[in-house]
């Protein structure tokens, strides 16, 4: 895997371009599929014009994932119905990339509109997981965690509804943070489920996912969500947890947990604890509801979002035009995945009048109560650990076709988004061959305690420095 | 209309009509658009030129609250007596149609801006109360243009999203109308009060769309869509009184449904029935924060300006007009400022005789505005008429000759030498049409008093209009 102060060092010892083209090379020939489109001549030409002494990523390669908008680079949310869509504006996280100096190297794939837990759902075929080509990179943010845990890139963007950022950071051996909601503008993402997602920074080490974040993170008027207010989160790279009391609830080692990832996150308490943190178990009884009310949440918010994928005026246009209302329903017949279309109606069916009450206004419900899970247990504590999936990375085809199973991967990484804390995922143990993620969970807007916790484990341990073999 | 009015007369009576209204109103005088930058003045320029990715609805693009439009929807929730909700929130509708480029609308549902207030009306028997169920905003959807005319006969229709996101407030009446005059006198007040706010321009098209909701003697509803003036909602009301009585006469039921208003044939047509309405799904929209608008009203009820209603009364009891004189001068702002100029120069009755009964029907026939003729204008004329240094007639001239061709009453008096003839001169040309015109004479003295007419047509004649008709009367019977 590549860091940030790598590149860095190449860029100072050749150019950015340089640097930039073998960025582009190691993408073109990759075998995991992690790119749907590469930006080539974009890269090329923002890389001769970087000021490589301007800006703390200057020069660097990132990857966007393929849900947030990049002005004059196709962004398709790994969907048929946006292919060839091309936006006119780039996201706020993009304007702020551009600013830090980053060079932004192409879109990756993503399950289609962020909807999955494999990447197995895009329209432009699955990404495979580099430590295992049989296995699934996890999602959504498949393709941003693949083609780092490969060394194609050194920083990526994900985005995180569900745990599409901590997923596939656990599941291919990286680091991703879902910020608290509110912290990093939406402005220009692609929205699934609106009142949940964050984008979020993925990287091979902690130090680098805060660099990025660092850059992306800040207030924006253009999201009337986005908080103000602006913090350098470097000064939370600190190794030192000596005082910090850690929660251990006991509700996210339920049924179904592999053995090897139990012992993996107890170790890593351990090791926490050896270094001068303590801890204590801590109950957050309603963590079972999470799962239900999460997709009732977002699929209902996803069938308001994607009402606007049309045809009319961007994206996938059949051959023969009928009246507008056979139009709109063949286009989005033929332009949206099985996973997709099954979500919009069952968030239509949870919205509409005579169910709303038993299932939408319901979760909702379950939503404070998980919040009040939160703030309960972060009152006698500082951080909250405890394994970001259930198992390492399954097989590709394992569990795509029984959706219910696929959904219950999600259940330590869903409470996390209906509350709105932070969380980050880093590598903390192996299972034959696959990385183990911890995930570490903090108060509203406390990301700096999560980053000093995550930095102190990694700098005392030696998962991050593991990376698969590239063929 | 008039006819059909009193053709209609015994149906009300009888009936039971109960109509409610839905008003959506353009606050087209903001800057900008509802939820993003864009600036309102597309209506010179061509389709799509006032988008962005916003009112567009691009993927990813959010919304952001306009907050100059939620104190304009404060100030006309308080000028209808409306009290305003502690928090605002935003809802999304969902439906499909090529106008509304998210698939959903934006508008407000459970805690709209405003709520619970009423507009008086001068009603069938005297002053009602018309209560207004809530005012709530919302952005408004693209415009359809149907190539080569109308929908049906069109091959493909057109979008122009300029129109989308301008913001809108819909005022919503409850069922208290009892007739379609009534509507209309309903429309008109709000339409005042809007201008007296100055946060609309009711002269663009589209500012002012209504929906009617109406039904006989506690039978199902129908909702009339599709109106875009005051006189339309009148006409779709007496269309829909009749369809639904003669329904009811052949032993038919009225059902709900939603119809629509071809202004055009004067007729409505159903669009849908209850069964096939839709379900909209409305459900908070999360990437807009509820607002705290308690906090704002106080301020805003400060910059209130005087209500017609309040207008009326203090002109009544100020300058001593009669009732009709204060509604027809209040009844626009831009007209009562300009009586207030007036009157504060010159004897505010006679003021106010000339305003409201002579320069607004003028500048009615005209299709002017009061901006048509100056207020100084006004105080000059008025002078001359107290003076009696011009005849009433004249007076009307000396206005007309302003609107059509320019200049001040001065310049027009005395370019048609217009200013009242001497005494000398009536009474020496009532001296020889009486000479000369002894049948005339006689046929008065036997009893024929339509003869004066004629003596005085041939004094008038001959003054040139600028004797003073009454006098001219007096002095020929005086002498025959």
């Amino acid at each position: 895997m590549i860091t940030i102060s790598q590149t860095i060092k190449a860029i100072k010892n050749s150019s950015a371009e340089d640097v930039v083209k073998q960025c582009l090379e190691r993408i073109e020939g990759s075998k995991y599929n992690t790119f749907i489109t590469v930006a080539k001549k974009e890269a090329i030409e923002a890389a001769r014009n970087v000021n490589v002494h301007l800006g703390p990523l200057a020069g660097v390669p990132i990857a966007i994932k393929d849900n947030i908008s990049t002005k004059g680079i196709q962004t398709t949310c790994a969907s048929r119905i946006l292919g060839g869509y091309v936006p006119p504006y780039d996201a706020h996280v993009i304007e702020r990339l551009k600013e830090a100096g980053a060079v932004i190297v192409g879109k990756v794939n993503m399950d289609e509109f962020a909807m999955g837990t494999s990447t197995e759902t895009s329209h432009y075929g699955p990404t495979l997981n580099p430590w295992d080509t049989k296995r699934v990179p996890g999602g959504s943010s498949g393709g941003s965690a693949a083609t780092i845990a490969a060394g194609e890139v050194p920083l990526a963007l994900g985005s995180d509804t569900g745990g599409s950022v901590r997923c596939p950071a656990s599941f291919c051996g990286v680091v991703g943070l879902k910020p608290t909601y509110g912290l990093i503008s939406r402005y220009g993402l692609i929205s699934y489920a609106n009142s949940l997602e964050q984008i979020g920074p993925i990287a091979s080490n902690v130090e680098d996912m805060t660099l990025l974040f660092n850059v992306i993170a800040g207030h924006d008027p253009r999201d009337s969500t986005s908080v103000p207010g602006e913090k350098d989160y470097t000064n939370a790279l600190v190794d030192d947890v000596k005082g910090l009391t850690i929660g251990v609830p006991k509700d996210y080692f339920g049924d179904g947990i592999d053995q090897a990832v139990e012992k993996s996150v107890w170790d890593g308490v351990h090791r926490l604890e050896d270094l001068g943190a303590s801890w204590q178990e801590v109950e957050m009884p309603h963590t079972k509801y999470a799962l239900a009310a999460y997709y009732v949440i977002a699929m209902s918010e996803a069938s308001s979002n994607l009402a606007r994928f049309d045809g009319m005026r961007y994206g996938l246009r059949l051959e023969k035009d009928h009246d507008w209302h056979t139009t709109y329903s063949e286009i989005r017949a033929q332009g949206f995945g099985e996973e997709v279309k099954r979500r919009i109606l069952l968030g239509t069916y949870a919205l509409s009048a005579g169910y709303m009450d038993k299932y939408y206004l319901k979760a909702l419900k379950v939503r404070t109560l998980i919040k009040q899970d939160f703030e309960r247990a972060l009152k006698s504590t500082d951080v909250l650990i405890a394994p970001t999936m259930p198992t390492p990375a399954f097989k590709l085809g394992e569990k795509i076709s029984d959706p219910l199973t696929l959904y219950m991967a999600d259940v330590n990484t869903v409470p996390v988004n209906l509350s709105g804390v932070p969380s980050v995922s880093l590598p903390c143990g192996f299972s034959n061959g696959m990385p183990i993620g911890l995930q570490i969970m903090g108060k509203h807007f406390d990301e700096e305690t999560i980053i000093r916790t995550a930095y102190t484990f990694e700098q005392n341990t030696d998962f991050h420095t593991k990376a698969p073999e590239v063929a | 209309m008039r006819e059909e009015s009193l053709k209609l007369r015994p149906y009300l009576d009888e009936v039971g009509v109960m109509i409610g209204l839905e008003i959506h109103v353009q606050l087209n005088k903001l800057n900008t658009k509802i939820f993003c930058g864009c600036p309102l003045d597309y209506h010179d320029d061509g389709p799509n030129t006032h988008t962005c990715p916003v009112c567009l609805g691009l993927p990813g693009s959010l919304p952001v609250i306009n907050r100059k439009a939620v104190e304009y929807s404060i100030k006309v929730g308080l000028a209808l007596g409306c009290s305003i909700e502690e928090h605002t929130q935003f809802y999304r509708k969902n439906y499909y149609y090529p106008d509304l480029p998210k698939g959903f609308q934006i508008t407000q549902y459970d805690y709209p801006i405003a709520s619970s207030g009423y507009i008086n009306i001068e009603g069938e028997d005297g002053e009602v109360r018309i209560r207004i169920n809530r005012a709530h905003m919302e952005e408004d959807p693209g415009r359809l243009v149907h190539e080569g005319g109308s929908i049906e006969r069109s091959k493909h229709t057109l979008i122009d999203y300029n129109r989308s996101g301008v913001a809108l407030l819909e005022i919503v009446t409850e069922p208290d109308i009892r007739s379609p005059k009534e509507a209309r006198r309903f429309l008109d007040k709000l339409r005042n009060i809007l201008g007296y706010l100055d946060v609309v321009d009711t002269t663009l098209e589209g500012s002012m769309r209504v929906d009617a909701n109406i039904s006989l003697a506690g039978g199902s509803r129908s909702e009339v869509k599709n109106i875009s003036s005051h006189k339309g909602a009148e006409r779709a009301l007496l269309f829909e009184i009749v369809r639904q009585k003669n329904l009811l006469r052949r032993g038919g039921k009225v059902v709900q449904e939603t119809r629509h208003f071809d202004e055009a044939r004067g007729v409505t047509v159903s669009l849908r029935t209850k069964e096939e309405a839709h379900d909209y799904r409305y459900f908070p929209e999360a990437d807009l924060v509820p607002l705290k608008v308690a906090d704002w009203a106080p301020g805003i009820a400060e910059t209130l300006p005087e209500l017609p209603d309040a207008r009326r009364q203090r002109f009544i009891s100020r300058y001593g007009v009669t009732d009709d004189h204060a509604k027809s001068l209040t009844s626009e702002k831009q007209v009562a400022d300009f009586y207030e100029q007036v009157a504060a120069e010159v004897d505010p009755k006679l003021a106010a005789v000339w305003i409201a009964d002579v320069l607004k029907g003028e500048l009615n026939y005209r299709s002017f505005s009061i901006d048509a003729y100056a207020s100084e204008k006004m105080v000059q004329l008025v002078k001359l008429l107290a003076g009696d240094k011009i005849t009433e007639q004249s007076g009307v001239e000396v206005i007309r000759t302003i609107l059509d061709e320019g200049g001040t009453p001065d310049e027009v008096v005395a370019a048609k030498g217009l200013l009242k003839a001497g005494d000398d001169l009536v009474t020496a040309a009532v001296e020889e049409v009486i000479s000369k015109n002894p049948g005339a004479v006689e046929d008065y003295q036997n009893g024929k008093h339509e003869a004066v007419n004629f003596l005085m047509g041939q004094v008038m004649k001959k003054t040139k209009g600028r004797a003073d008709a009454k006098e001219v009367r007096k002095m020929i019977i005086q002498r025959v």
